[in-house]
Order: C-alpha cells, then sequence, then structure tokens
C-alpha cells in the first residue's frame, strides 16, 4: 500500500483524528457501546498502524525518516513537514500504547458522555503523534496548542469536584509558556530568511544574546510542561481533579512533549546558550528530585502523590538532558519511556481503587492485599518499578542517568542517587498505608479484585516496564544514533 | 551439556519453581507449590555441585550471556563469572535453600500464603545466585535489589501484622541508603575504568591505582579509596554493619525459616561477598580496609553485648549473626579475604541451624518466643536439642567444630594484620569471643535446660518437631561439625579461592592447618576465653538464675543501654524519619502552598481580578453613559486632529 | 436668500438636542429612539444645505439612504423596545443595566 509506504506519518496522525470524529458522530449515551468499541477499533489499528514505524525504521541511520513535505501555506514558507528520528520513534509508540490503554480503562468507568470522552482521548492521540513528528515551526505549534483542547475539555468536564479550578490553571500555565515559545519561532523565522523549517532552525548561526533569548522562551514553555521547579504546580492539581484516564495520558505522555521540545528545538537551537545555562536547570533539575521527593512524601492523596513523584523523575529527564553526556541523555529518554509506564501504571491502579470505593485519601485504605490479592501484586510491582528496582524499567533510566552523570560530575550524582533513598521512601510508605496492614475501613472489606478487563490493562503495562527493564538494548539500539548526532551538534558552537 | 546452559540453567530453575508457586500456587495446590519450589532449587543444588566439582578441576569460566544494552560505547552485559569463590556461594546458597525449603514445609504448614512463601522463597534463591554468578557489576547490582526485594516482601510476609510491615519498610529504606553509595561506587567505577566488567576492571586496577580525585575542602583522594569506600556503603547496609545494622533485628518479624535462609546465611553475607570479589580493589586502598576493619570490629563488639540481653529467642540469634557479619567484616579488612568467604560458609550452616532450630522450638511453644517461657525442653525435643547444641558450640568456636577454625583464622589474620586499626580490631574480636560463648550457651541453658516455666496448656502439647524440620536440623549440623575439617586446610594455603581472590597478608611462621590448629587451641587466647564464656553461662542460668538479675540492677545505667540497642533506633527515627517528614510538610505548606501557589500562581490572578475590579466600575450597564462616553471621544478626537 | 451658514446652525443646534436628549433622558427608552432620529436630521440638514451650496445633487440622494435607514432602524428598534417591555416591565433607561460590569 503506498498510502502506508509513504504517508505513514500522517496516517498515524489523522486516522485516530478522524476516528474521534466519527466516534463523537456516533453520538448520544444510548450508542455508549457502539462508540465504546468503535474507539477501542480505531485505538487498536493506530497502534497496529504504528508498528511498522519501529520495524521499519533504520537505526542506523539519525537521519529523518518517514520523511512527508509538501507545502501548506505558501504565503509564509508554512510547510506541512513531517518525519521521525531515533527520539520521537518511541515516543509515538508509546502514545499509541497507552492510548489504546486508556481507552480499555474508561470502558465502564465513563457513563455519560461515553463517546465524547472518548473521541477527547482518539483527537489528542493524533495531535501528540503530530508534536512528536512535526518539522516545520507552525504545524509543531499548533499540535502543541491543540492538544490542550481535548485535555481542557477531559479534565474540566469529567473531572472532580474542582475540575474547574484545575483545568483553567492547566491551560493558563502551559499557554502562557508556549506564547514566548511563538515568538521565538517567529523571530527565528525572520533571521532564517523566511521559513519554518526546524531542521534549518538547526543549522542557523546565532549570536550569544540573541541565542539566550531564545532559549529562554523556549524553556518557558517546555519548562511548564515538563513541568519543572517552580513551574510545576498545576500538575498536582490536574492529576488530582482529572479522570483516571486523563491523569495517565497527562503523566505519560503529555510531559515528555516538554522533554521532546528540548530536545528537538531548544538544545539544537541555541546550544551555546544551552552550555551557558545548563548549570541552572542541572540545579533545578536536582531541586525536582530532593524537594520535590520530600513533598511527595507527606502527601495523603494518592493521586498528589504519584502527581509529585512524576516531577521528581522528569527531573532526571532535564538532569540526563543537560550534562550532555551519551550514557545520561540515552538514559533520560529511556526515563521518559519508562515513567510513561510506570506513573501511568500507577493511575491507573489508583483509578482501579477510586472505581470502588471513590475515594484518593491514602487512610482510606489499608489492608487491601486481603481482598484484592492479584491488584496488590501489581501495585507492588509499579511501585518497586517507580522505586527504581533493577529487572523493572525504571531502573534503567536512572541507572543511566547517574552513571552518566557521575562521569561529569560526582556531586551532581551524589545528589540525584539521593532518590533511592527517598523515592522508596515515599512509594513504598503508601504502599505500607494502602495495600498491606489489617483491614480497619468496613468498605475495603467488601472490595472486589480485579476483573478481567483491569487485569488486561495492567498486564499490558507491567509486561511493558518488565520488558524495558530485563532487556532495553533495542530501546536504546533505536535512540543511539540519533542521540549521538544531537549531542555532537550541540558541542559544536554557532557563534 | 555446555557449560553455559549448565550455568544458566541453575537460576533459571529457580526462576521457574518460583514463578511456578508464586503464580500459579493456587491453582497446581499446596503440595505441588512445595514440590516445585523444593524440585527447582534442588536441581540447582544439584547443578551447583556438578559446576563446583568442575570449578575445582581447574574449568573457570567467564563470559556473557546476553547484552542488557549498550549505552554511549558502553556494553552493559548480563554474563557469569565461575571461579572458586562463586563455586563455593553458588553450592553454600543452593544447599541451605534446600534444607530451608525442606524445613518449611514442616513451618509453615498451617498458614494460608503457603504457596507464596514457595514463591518468594525460591525467587530469592534465583536472585541471589544471580548475585553471585555475576560477571559484572551491573547483574550484581541487579541480584542485589533482587535479594533485597525479597526480603522486604518475607519480612513483611504477614501483612496484617503493623510490627511487619513496619520492619520490612524499614529493612528497605535502610538498604537503600547502602544502595546510594553502592550505585555511586558503579559510577566511580564505570566513570574511572570505563567498563562494568569486573575482569577488565581488575586487570586495569593497579594501573590506576594512583589516579587522584579532588574532594571537598581542597583534599585530595585516590579514586580507589572512594570506589571502595562508595561499594563498601552498599555492603554495609547489605551485610547490617554499624551504623546501618538497625533493620535487621527488626527483619525477625518474618518467617523464621527467612531469617534463617536470608538474615543470616545467605543474603546478609552478600556484603562479604561483594568485598571479597572487590579485593583487587580493596587491597589497593588502605584507608578503605582500615575503615572495613573499625567498623567491622564494632559491629563485632556492640551487637556481641546486645545479644547479652535479649529475651527473645529469635533476636538472640539476629544479633549473634550481627557480630558475627562484623567478625566477616574485620576479616575483610584485615586482608584475609578467604578467611572471611570460609568463616561466611561455615557461619551459613551453622547459623541457619540455629535459626531453624529456635524455629523447631518456636513451633514446639505455639509461636511464643521468649526465652523466660521456655526450659527444660531437653528431654521434649531430644534433636533440637542436640542440633542446637551442635550449632552453639560451633558458633562459640570449640574445637573441632566449623565455627572454631573460621573464627580462630580470623583471630590470627586480625592479630597478624598490618592495616592501621588492627590492634583496636584484635581486642574486639577478642572480647567478642567470650560474649559469643556467653549468649549462645544463654540460649541453649534458657530454653533446654533449667526448670519449665512455660504454662500447663502448652507443655501438654509439646512434642518433638516432625521429620521435614528435623532432617534439615541433621543435615545442618553435619557440616556445622565438618565444614571446618574439611575446608580450612585448602582455604588457608590459596587453594581452594585460587586467584578469584587476593592473596591477603598471611599469618608468618603459624601452621595453619587442621592439625595444626588444633594442637594449637590449647595454647592459645580464643580457646579458653570461650570456654570462660559457656562456664559463665552455666553459672548465671542453671546455677545460680538470680545473678543476671541482680547484675541488671547494678548496672541499671548499662543494661538500659544495651535493652535500647544504644538508642539507633530513636535517633533514625527521630533524624530521618520524622526530619523527612517533617522537612516535606514545611517544603509542601511554604514552598509549594504559599510561595509558589499562593503567592505567585494565584497571586497573579489576584492582580489580574482587582484591576478588573476597578476596571469594571466603568461599565455601568446605561446607555447614556456609553453615549456620553462616545460623545466625549469623538469631541476628543476631532480636536486632536484639528487642533494639534 | 439665507446664507449657508445658518443651515448649518440650525443643523448643529438640531444635533446638540438630540445628544443631550439621549444623555440626559433618564426615564424613557422611546426618547432616545427618537433622538436618535433627532440626530440623523441634523446630518440630513446639512447634506441638503451642502448639495444646494455646491449644485451636487448626489448630497440630497444620500439624504434618501440615510431616511431609508432611519425609517428600518426606527422600525427595528420599536420591535426590539417592545419585546424589552414585555421581558422587563418597563423602558426606565436607568433600570436597563445588565450589562453592568
Amino acid at each position: 500500500m503506498t498510502l502506508l509506504d509513504h504517508h505513514l506519518l500522517s496516517v498515524l496522525i489523522w486516522f485516530p483524528v478522524v476516528g474521534g470524529i466519527l466516534v463523537l458522530a456516533a453520538g448520544n449515551d444510548r450508542r455508549a457501546d457502539t462508540a465504546r468499541w468503535a474507539a477501542l477499533g480505531f485505538s487498536v489499528a493506530t497502534f497496529l498502524l504504528s508498528i511498522p514505524l519501529w520495524s521499519r525504521f533504520d537505526r542506523a541511520s539519525a537521519d529523518m525518516q518517514f520523511v512527508e513535505r509538501l507545502p501548506w501555506i505558501e504565503r509564509f514558507q508554512i510547510e506541512y513537514s513531517l518525519g521521525v528520528d531515533g527520539i520521537s520513534v518511541p515516543l509515538v509508540l508509546l502514545t499509541t500504547l497507552l492510548t489504546m490503554v486508556v481507552v480499555m480503562a474508561g470502558w465502564q468507568v465513563i457513563r455519560d458522555r461515553v463517546a465524547q470522552y472518548f473521541a477527547a482521548f482518539l483527537i489528542m492521540e493524533g495531535l501528540m503523534i503530530g508534536v512528536f513528528c512535526a518539522l516545520d515551526g507552525i504545524l509543531f505549534y499548533l499540535f502543541w496548542e491543540a492538544m490542550l483542547i481535548p485535555m481542557f475539555l477531559i479534565i474540566g468536564i469529567w473531572g472532580g469536584p474542582n475540575r474547574v479550578y484545575a483545568a483553567i490553571k492547566f491551560f493558563l500555565y502551559t499557554l502562557l509558556g508556549s506564547l514566548l515559545m511563538l515568538v521565538a519561532l517567529l523571530y527565528l523565522y525572520r533571521a532564517s530568511g523566511g521559513s519554518f523549517d526546524l531542521l534549518a532552525f538547526h543549522q542557523l548561526p546565532l549570536a550569544a544574546g540573541v541565542q539566550t533569548l531564545v532559549f529562554l522562551a523556549f524553556f518557558a514553555a517546555f519548562a511548564v510542561k515538563i513541568p519543572m521547579v517552580p513551574v510545576h504546580t498545576w500538575l498536582p492539581d490536574a492529576h488530582v481533579e482529572a479522570p483516571t484516564g486523563g491523569s495517565v495520558i497527562l503523566a505519560a505522555i503529555t510531559l515528555k512533549m516538554g522533554a521532546y521540545g528540548f530536545l528537538r528545538l531548544a538544545l539544537p537551537i541555541a546550544p551555546d546558550a544551552a552550555h551557558q545555562i545548563a548549570p541552572i536547570i542541572i540545579g533545578l533539575s536536582l531541586l525536582a528530585v530532593v524537594y520535590i521527593a520530600l513533598v511527595a512524601l507527606v502527601q495523603q492523596d494518592m493521586k498528589k502523590l504519584i502527581a509529585y513523584s512524576s516531577i521528581s523523575h522528569m527531573g532526571f529527564v532535564t538532569l540526563g538532558f543537560f550534562v550532555f553526556e551519551t550514557r545520561a541523555m540515552e538514559g533520560a529518554v529511556v526515563q521518559m519511556i519508562s515513567h510513561g509506564f510506570v506513573s501511568g501504571a500507577l493511575f491507573l491502579c489508583v483509578g482501579v481503587l477510586y472505581d470502588r470505593l471513590h475515594s484518593r485519601e491514602i487512610a482510606t485504605y489499608g489492608g487491601v492485599i486481603k481482598v484484592m490479592p492479584v491488584f496488590a501484586l501489581f501495585i507492588v510491582f509499579f511501585a518497586m518499578a517507580n522505586a527504581g528496582l533493577p529487572g523493572t524499567s525504571g531502573f534503567v533510566g536512572e541507572f543511566l542517568v547517574i552513571l552518566g552523570t557521575f562521569s561529569v560530575n560526582g556531586w551532581y550524582a551524589a545528589i540525584a542517587a539521593l532518590t533511592l533513598i527517598v523515592g522508596a521512601a515515599y512509594t513504598l510508605w503508601m504502599v505500607k498505608r494502602v495495600v498491606f496492614g489489617p483491614i480497619e475501613n468496613p468498605q475495603v472489606a467488601e472490595l472486589k479484585d480485579l476483573d478481567r478487563r483491569e487485569f488486561a490493562v495492567l498486564m499490558i503495562v507491567a509486561s511493558g516496564v518488565l520488558i524495558i527493564g530485563v532487556w532495553p538494548a533495542p530501546l536504546l539500539e533505536v535512540m543511539d544514533a540519533s542521540v549521538d548526532r544531537l549531542l555532537a551538534h550541540v558541542a559544536v558552537s554557532k557563534l | 551439556m555446555s557449560r553455559e546452559l549448565l550455568y544458566l540453567l541453575i537460576p533459571l530453575s529457580c526462576l521457574a519453581a518460583a514463578l511456578l508457586a508464586g503464580f500459579l500456587g493456587s491453582r497446581i495446590g499446596r503440595v505441588n507449590a512445595h514440590r516445585s519450589a523444593i524440585g527447582g532449587v534442588g536441581l540447582a543444588f544439584i547443578l551447583s555441585c556438578v559446576v563446583g566439582w568442575d570449578v575445582f578441576s581447574g574449568n573457570h569460566f567467564n563470559g556473557p550471556v546476553y547484552t542488557w544494552a549498550v549505552s554511549g560505547g558502553t556494553h552493559f552485559e548480563i554474563g557469569f563469572l565461575i571461579d572458586p569463590l562463586s563455586a563455593v556461594m553458588m553450592v553454600v546458597v543452593t544447599f541451605v535453600s534446600l534444607m530451608v525449603h525442606i524445613y518449611t514445609i514442616g513451618y509453615m504448614a498451617d498458614d494460608p500464603g503457603y504457596t507464596r512463601f514457595f514463591g518468594y522463597t525460591a525467587l530469592f534463591t534465583f536472585a541471589m545466585l544471580m548475585l553471585v554468578m555475576s560477571n559484572n557489576f551491573l547483574q550484581l547490582f541487579f541480584g542485589w535489589e533482587g535479594v533485597g526485594l525479597v526480603s522486604y516482601l518475607l519480612i513483611g510476609f504477614w501483612y496484617e501484622r503493623e510490627s511487619a510491615i513496619r520492619a520490612n519498610l524499614k529493612a528497605f529504606l535502610v538498604n537503600r541508603v547502602g544502595d546510594f553509595g553502592f550505585i555511586l561506587g558503579i559510577g566511580a567505577v564505570l566513570a574511572l575504568f570505563g567498563s562494568l566488567d569486573y575482569q577488565s576492571v581488575f586487570d586495569a586496577a593497579p594501573t590506576l591505582a594512583g589516579t587522584t580525585v579532588s574532594g571537598p575542602f581542597g583534599s585530595e583522594w585516590h579514586w580507589m579509596t572512594v570506589i571502595c569506600l562508595l561499594l563498601f556503603a552498599g555492603a554495609m547496609g547489605k551485610s547490617a554493619q554499624v551504623p546501618l545494622h538497625v533493620w535487621l533485628p527488626d527483619s525477625m518479624e518474618g518467617p523464621t525459616p527467612i531469617s534463617a535462609l536470608i538474615h543470616a546465611a545467605t543474603m546478609v553475607t552478600a556484603g562479604i561477598f561483594l568485598v571479597a570479589r572487590m579485593s583487587p580493589l580493596f587491597s589497593l586502598s588502605t584507608t578503605a580496609l582500615t575503615v572495613v576493619l573499625v567498623i567491622g570490629a564494632l559491629t563485632a563488639l556492640l551487637m556481641a553485648f546486645v545479644a547479652l540481653v535479649q529475651t527473645d529467642i529469635k533476636r538472640v540469634v539476629a544479633y549473634s549473626t550481627l557480630s558475627q557479619l562484623g567478625y566477616m567484616t574485620v576479616a575483610l579488612g584485615a586482608s584475609a579475604y578467604s578467611v572471611a568467604i570460609f568463616h561466611l560458609a561455615t557461619h551459613a550452616f551453622f547459623k541457619a541451624l540455629l535459626f531453624l532450630a529456635a524455629g523447631s522450638v518456636i513451633i514446639a511453644m505455639h509461636h511464643e518466643q521468649d526465652m523466660r517461657r521456655m526450659g527444660g525442653l531437653r528431654k521434649l525435643m531430644p534433636v533440637t536439642y542436640v542440633t542446637c547444641v551442635i550449632g552453639s558450640l560451633a558458633l562459640a568456636g570449640i574445637p573441632p567444630f566449623a565455627g572454631f577454625f573460621s573464627k580462630d583464622a580470623i583471630i590470627e589474620a586480625v592479630h597478624h594484620s598490618s592495616t592501621p586499626g588492627a590492634g583496636f580490631a584484635y581486642v574486639a574480636v577478642l572480647i567478642g569471643v567470650v560474649l559469643t560463648a556467653f549468649y549462645s550457651f544463654r540460649l541453649v541453658f534458657m530454653a533446654f535446660h533449667g526448670e519449665e516455666r512455660m504454662d500447663a496448656k502448652t507443655r501438654s502439647h509439646l512434642h518433638e518437631s516432625p521429620w521435614v524440620v528435623t532432617v534439615p536440623l541433621i543435615a545442618l549440623a553435619l557440616p556445622s561439625v565438618l565444614a571446618g575439617l574439611m575446608l580450612v586446610n585448602p582455604a588457608m594455603d590459596g587453594s581452594l579461592f585460587g586467584n578469584s581472590v587476593v592473596a591477603g597478608s598471611k599469618p608468618e611462621g603459624l601452621d595453619m592447618t587442621a592439625v595444626g590448629m588444633l594442637a594449637h587451641a590449647p595454647f592459645a587466647w580464643p580457646f579458653w576465653l570461650a570456654i570462660i564464656g559457656i562456664v559463665a553461662a552455666w553459672v548465671c542460668y542453671c546455677l545460680r538464675p538470680e545473678l543476671p538479675v541482680r547484675a541488671a540492677e547494678r548496672w541499671s545505667g548499662l543494661y538500659r543501654l544495651l535493652m535500647r540497642k544504644y538508642g539507633f533506633d530513636e535517633f533514625y527515627q527521630w533524624v530521618f524519619a520524622d526530619g523527612a517528614r517533617g522537612l516535606g510538610r514545611v517544603l509542601w505548606e511554604w514552598g509549594d502552598r504559599r510561595l509558589i501557589d499562593g503567592w505567585m500562581v494565584n497571586g497573579a490572578a489576584g492582580v489580574v481580578a482587582r484591576t478588573a475590579g476597578l476596571v469594571r466600575r466603568i461599565q455601568s450597564g446605561l446607555v447614556y453613559h456609553y453615549a456620553f462616553a462616545m460623545i466625549i471621544g469623538l469631541v476628543g478626537l476631532m480636536s486632536w486632529f484639528l487642533f494639534r | 436668500m439665507i446664507p449657508l451658514s445658518h443651515y448649518l446652525i440650525v443643523g448643529a443646534l438640531l444635533f446638540a438636542v438630540s445628544v443631550v436628549g439621549i444623555f440626559l433622558n433618564r426615564k424613557n427608552l422611546v426618547i432616545i429612539l427618537m433622538a436618535i432620529e433627532l440626530l440623523l436630521l441634523a446630518a440630513n440638514m446639512n447634506f441638503v444645505a451642502f448639495s444646494h451650496y455646491l449644485q451636487d445633487l448626489s448630497g440630497q440622494v444620500f439624504v434618501f439612504f440615510v431616511l431609508t435607514v432611519a425609517a428600518a432602524e426606527a422600525a427595528i428598534g420599536l420591535a426590539i423596545l417592545i419585546v424589552l417591555f414585555r421581558t422587563r416591565r418597563s423602558i426606565n433607561v436607568q433600570d436597563l443595566d445588565r450589562l453592568r460590569g
């Protein structure tokens, strides 16, 4: 099929979007089952379509692959240009896989506006893939901002009691940052003599002062999205209020877009500024690892705790980027993927409990293992992955980042390694209070263990965590060439 | 069968057994679950013996199994290094594990978590084998954390007990403090050597021994010292050395077979194994060896004192484990690595024996662990009694039991060591000998001799344990007697471990053979010290039972200090547990909620809202106001254009 | 012959009356509608005056357009006014402040 040969990325972007619109057309809640099955069909099909991306990707090459290039708005030289390298391929696969998981996870939980709910996720899937594939500044910006809308609706419509505050906070926070990114893109358009081609931006020579400004503008957009301390406070609120599926996508993929932005835009476009500002960013990353971990320790709300743990883990990602070392950077990318699985899985686990007792408070539970042994197995496994136990994906990223960082600066590594202690402390303390212990709440004694659907959902994610943990070589192989080229590019001054 | 397949089969048979018993336990039933676990571990034991025989015929192996990852030019590989050191560890681990598995059938017979337990223990054996068979730091860390995980799960095996789930969290976190150093040590190894493979690291170590790195305050540190200290931090966590020892006594919340397998015989000795494995690095840093020596001596001495006052039968054995781990560490610090591993092996047998004997008493007493309510069990439980005495004699170091040879070798090694701090360590281990003999026979006399202090109901049900319990006791008693005699010659003349550990400073002019040591024993300090300890215990607990009580009253300050275990627990609870939570709460309340959210985020929104509040008054909603404003505006604009 | 300035003064006076009528009137919405009509008439007056003065008919043509628009506007205005009265039971200008911020 030539469509799949030459326009695979376009298919991956627009197929779920069209699917979402069709699901939306399925209409009202009386035909909810139609909407569910249609959504599942579309998400599974998208996942299957994304597999050739993995299998046909040329691992030896660092160039953009599956490239598509069409004129779009010729007046301004804006192009519809797509392509993927070794860094985006795993992220696209993560997106398609987790959207499928989320559709399954929301199967019976969502009871009103079913079609709209699933449509929002499908449309968002397409838009997120768009972000990871776009090679044109305006196209990137468009996907980047458009993605906010379905997320805003997911939190604002299907969220918890304080959802409007959380949704608006989320929206304004991220919008504020990304507007500065638009300014930077427009400046680069002028500086490059009228083009929005991201790859051309990479080669564009820029003066030192300009680089700093451009970098800071990008930084504002991406730091909010990741999120880095101190612009992280939208995340706990958004997570707490979002429905389970929203939390999963938010933690697993949306946060990664910020990190991806650093790799695709900020670092290669302004390498000198990146080196100059790196100590500050490393400082903020380490602050995230330690400060946020301590904050996570005292949370009473499971979702908040996991949200803070996400911020702490994303600190590892930014740390890995800005020490400019191959192992650290590859570790950071692995950490992105792994965090997608692990935090997503933990949110799914909280969702399983929330669906039953409608409480996210740690104090409500205790002794869950007695009545839900299979569930307990999963949550302990994911908690261990979150604490970075070897053999799970959580370990690979942390290990490589610490190792890579150590060869640059031992003290950075020492602070980062504190997560071994604190990370285990907050995760396992939560597990202790939720899973173990005597049953004190009579409602907990009535809980039913996982049904087959929930089991399947958690099993998919657990296999991902385990496979990456035991054998990360294929994942690293895909990104190796691209990371090498990126680091080589960043090492050369543009001045 | 090719060697690689053979090696691979050893851990994988345990893993398969673990998966079978753990995941399918409820389907296949209790009997099949323990059959599969014992089958898997038994197969691993037989194969380990085959490998051991093969290794001592001179066939060593070092090779990769698969490439875990390639990053930044570094190949991270999973592979096996089979040499005498790992062969000894494999045989010890699988043997003790097998015995414990059999014993568990009896001990856990009434427990609802029976199949889960076998899943855990088999998984533990897998992780421990991965640890000892590893040929690189990555896999070492994998096994290291794997055994930590299983230990966590097993300490919290009775998850409804608050004390158990507190203890397992504590154990995991204290171990993580050690792992913090360990992972940084691995980072340092990679930074200096560019490889995580043992062989290439050890090959490059002598040439890089002189390289230094600048530390804080302008100090210069040898890389080797930094690496060794960081790695030793990991060993301190796992092998429960002062001040990271606090988790081990609490881990006794787990079922007794686990205390024997994990918290006495195998897992806690992983730290000793680590240092012995790293002996080519440690031998290059005198500073690191001094630290090892002093920490080990402190552990050996301080924990032996605490063991004197414990009344819980398992805790006495636990503290004696701590003390003996201190002995092994002292041996490492004195560069007598092979002696440390020798003691590790003999200790594994007699300590597992003591724990299982204690467990046998505990089931007979219907889960009563307080020795003050025992006594006189000698006649009722003869097999347990005899094996327990054998274990205690071995522990006290009475010739010709296994412990005598290994402990005497340690004492001699320290005596002749040139590591700074060896003088202190020598005194510490000598005092330790008295204490060890005293507390181990205190246990024997309190539990098995004297009057029967249990209530009538328990008394009427007392009987010897079933054969699944006593057979492992006997099977472990044999090596507790013989292992020393058999192993001492090869361990001392270097033929046992070959070049897998660095040969340390051998005591000069001392006859370190079985015959020589036995002949020398009556003329040496340690033997008589041990005898003094045993006699003292007999006097205090058989002859004049009021003596200990009076001593406790007389030195009540010291007694309370020992009862509170020097206050380590309270201190950690206060500084680290409460401190971290307090700090977290402050950071959250003030940092996140007030400063960032309250002041910056909602503050910005507040400024907008207040400005809007001012501006909104202009919007009166009345048509004539708007009309007036339009006219004024129009007039203003026209005047601007006309008169500017 | 009456000079041009007289016409312009009448137009200005009419305009001023209507403006005052719009924003001094607090009672009745109908008066505002009438004032708007007067406003347009003032403009028409100027158109016609200049048309005659400049001998250019297009000014008077414009007046027709304005008259048409004014008529339509009055019709729509009155319709809105009636609907308004139906819903709010008042056409008192001071009460009509639902757009207050």
